[in-house]
């Protein structure tokens, strides 16, 4: 019994250090770039532009929200309806475990290779040059196995019992979808869709290989554009002071936290409208 | 006695599953009918097979007859969307969707094209009304239908179905989930509905078929043993299984 006890008090402490290290880390590392970086940030960093005697982000800023809407107005949808095609329409069998498997591989293919692809495909085949339609093009072919892979995860949790009552009241299968099953579904499919702002925002081989790295403010979605994370790669390799580099990710940090609070907010709001949702 | 729904020489498979083996059943307008038997003796699949829910589940197959109002309600030009609209479901757990009181009501009629604010408000009232839950959430209509309690969740689908305008209510094991007093409420409702409503119930408790139905059909292993008038068929039980069955002998 004793021995039991011992032992039962040193996996708790063992526990504990682990989650503790953990959180520690996390804290030590976030506050150090927001100490280091925070106290460069001005208004003027954050509005004028890079080059020259500027030394903004402004157009990073623009360029990495553009990237990120314009990546998840092509992946959403698809990812979302292919999802929706896999659980409740497609008849289980091998196109559907193919389909599976592919996108299975898909998402442990290391981004570097989309951007080859990319290159090649979207900048030189479909001759869509560095523009930030061809970077979100990429972006979504590498984000959409994680959005299929959560929505389809969170569709199949949507009991049952609520489309067979849609169905009973005589309510067709595409009504129950949009009525019942996605707004159910919704809080799941936000998570996936911050998750893979969060891989957007961070990627950088991808990007430059499609968007390029030219850092001014794009006219439209055929402009090519430097996103925050590739502005951070690019001055620290260029050897720019660090205080700079620890200012832009600073404002990495912040753009990742509002995005993601923004999403949320929206899929909030998504879901009132919709009817679903949890009690209240 | 007039005929609302009726199945003849009904068959249902399931993949290989001989699940309903050649059921006849007339079910008499504005009456309660009472479906007992064994579990898995196919009591739920013939519920299913009266509005039609079997299409949703793959490799069924039905061969014989179901007609409402003398029209064959698998004949392949068959409005499936108005037989659940006159044909109602009610399920064994009560399954409000996560969404607000007054939506819940509201979602059938939606479904078929209701739109004004203001017949909207009447039909939930008077769904409520008629399921005898108005008086305990008049006040709370934009609530979550989850925050109910279990009994209240159940009279809240009975509510739902109701506000399409059945003519008959299909109702699975309505009370199996619930406490005593919730059942009873359930059973005082059935009462009150009975007429205006054709009810067929599917039950597990004897008593509660006894207390609440005018006919009863015995299920026994996909077949239909016997029916009848409900006191007849529990006084003098024509099968000896459906003495055994339902003087608790086996079951
Ligand atoms: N979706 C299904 N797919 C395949 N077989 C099924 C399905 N539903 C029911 N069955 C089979 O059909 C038979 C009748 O089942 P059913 O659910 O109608 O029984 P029941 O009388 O309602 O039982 P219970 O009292 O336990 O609810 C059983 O053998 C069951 O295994
Ligand atoms: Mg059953």
């Amino acid at each position: 019994m004793k021995a039991r006890k011992v032992t039962d008090g040193l996996v708790k402490v063992f526990v504990w250090l682990c989650a503790g290290i953990t959180a520690a880390l996390l804290i030590w590392i976030l506050v150090y770039i927001m100490s280091r970086g925070l106290p460069h940030v001005t208004w003027e960093y954050l509005t004028s532009k890079f080059g020259g005697d500027d030394h903004g982000i402004y157009p990073m800023i623009v360029s990495t929200l553009c990237l990120v809407g314009l990546t998840l107005l092509f992946a959403a949808p698809v990812g979302v309806f292919a999802a929706v095609y896999l659980v409740e329409y497609a008849k289980p069998g091998k196109l559907v475990n193919v389909i599976r498997f592919a996108t299975e591989c898909l998402s442990g293919i290391p981004s570097i290779l989309f951007g080859l692809f990319g290159f090649i495909f979207f900048v030189q085949i479909c001759n869509f040059k560095f523009s930030l339609l061809s970077g979100a093009l990429t972006l979504a072919l590498m984000v959409l196995p994680t959005i299929i892979r959560t929505t389809e995860e969170v569709l199949k949790t949507v009991p049952v019992s609520y489309k067979e009552g849609s169905l009973a009241l005589g309510a067709n299968k595409l009504y129950t979808l949009f009525r019942i099953t996605l707004p159910s579904a919704l809080p799941g499919v936000l998570t996936a869709l911050i998750l893979s702002i969060g891989r957007i925002v961070g990627e950088t081989a991808a990007v430059f290989l499609t968007a390029g790295m030219v850092y001014r403010v794009p006219k439209s979605i055929f402009s090519s554009g430097r996103t925050l994370a590739v502005h951070l790669y690019a001055i620290a390799n260029e050897g720019f002071s660090f205080d700079e580099c620890f200012a832009t990710a600073a404002v990495l940090v912040v753009l990742v936290l509002l995005i993601n609070f923004a999403a949320d907010l929206a899929g909030k709001l998504l879901i009132r409208r919709l009817g679903g949702g949890q009690p209240n | 006695m007039e005929t609302i729904l009726s199945a003849e020489k009904l068959n249902l498979y399931y993949s290989d599953n001989h699940a309903l083996k050649d059921i006849t059943l007339p079910v008499p307008k504005g009456q309660v009918t009472a479906l007992i038997g064994p579990s898995g003796c196919g009591k739920s699949t013939f519920l299913k097979t009266l509005n039609r829910m079997n299409d949703l589940v793959d490799g069924v197959r039905v061969a014989g007859l179901v007609t409402l109002d003398g029209e064959d309600i698998y004949a392949p030009d068959y409005d499936v969307v108005g037989l659940r609209k006159r044909v109602g479901m009610v399920f064994q757990k009560p399954n409000p969707f996560p969404m607000s009181i007054f939506d819940n009501v509201a979602y059938g009629p939606r479904i078929h094209g209701q739109r004004d604010k203001k017949a909207l408000r009447e039909i939930v009232e008077s769904s409520l009304k008629g399921a005898a839950l108005w008086d305990e959430v008049k006040d709370r209509l934009n609530k979550s239908a989850l925050s109910l309690s279990g009994g209240q969740q159940q009279r809240l689908c009975i509510a739902r179905v109701l506000a399409v305008g059945p003519e008959v209510l299909l109702m699975d094991e309505p009370t199996s989930a619930l406490d005593p007093i919730s059942t009873q409420r359930i059973e005082d409702l059935i009462e009150e509905l009975k007429g205006r409503y054709t009810i067929v119930i599917v039950t597990h408790n004897m008593q509660q078929a006894g207390r609440i139905s005018d006919r009863t059909a015995f299920f026994y292993r996909g077949d239909l043993i016997e029916w009848g008038e409900t006191d007849t068929l529990f006084q003098t039980p024509a099968d000896k299984r459906t003495e055994d069955y339902i003087t608790g002998r086996f079951g």
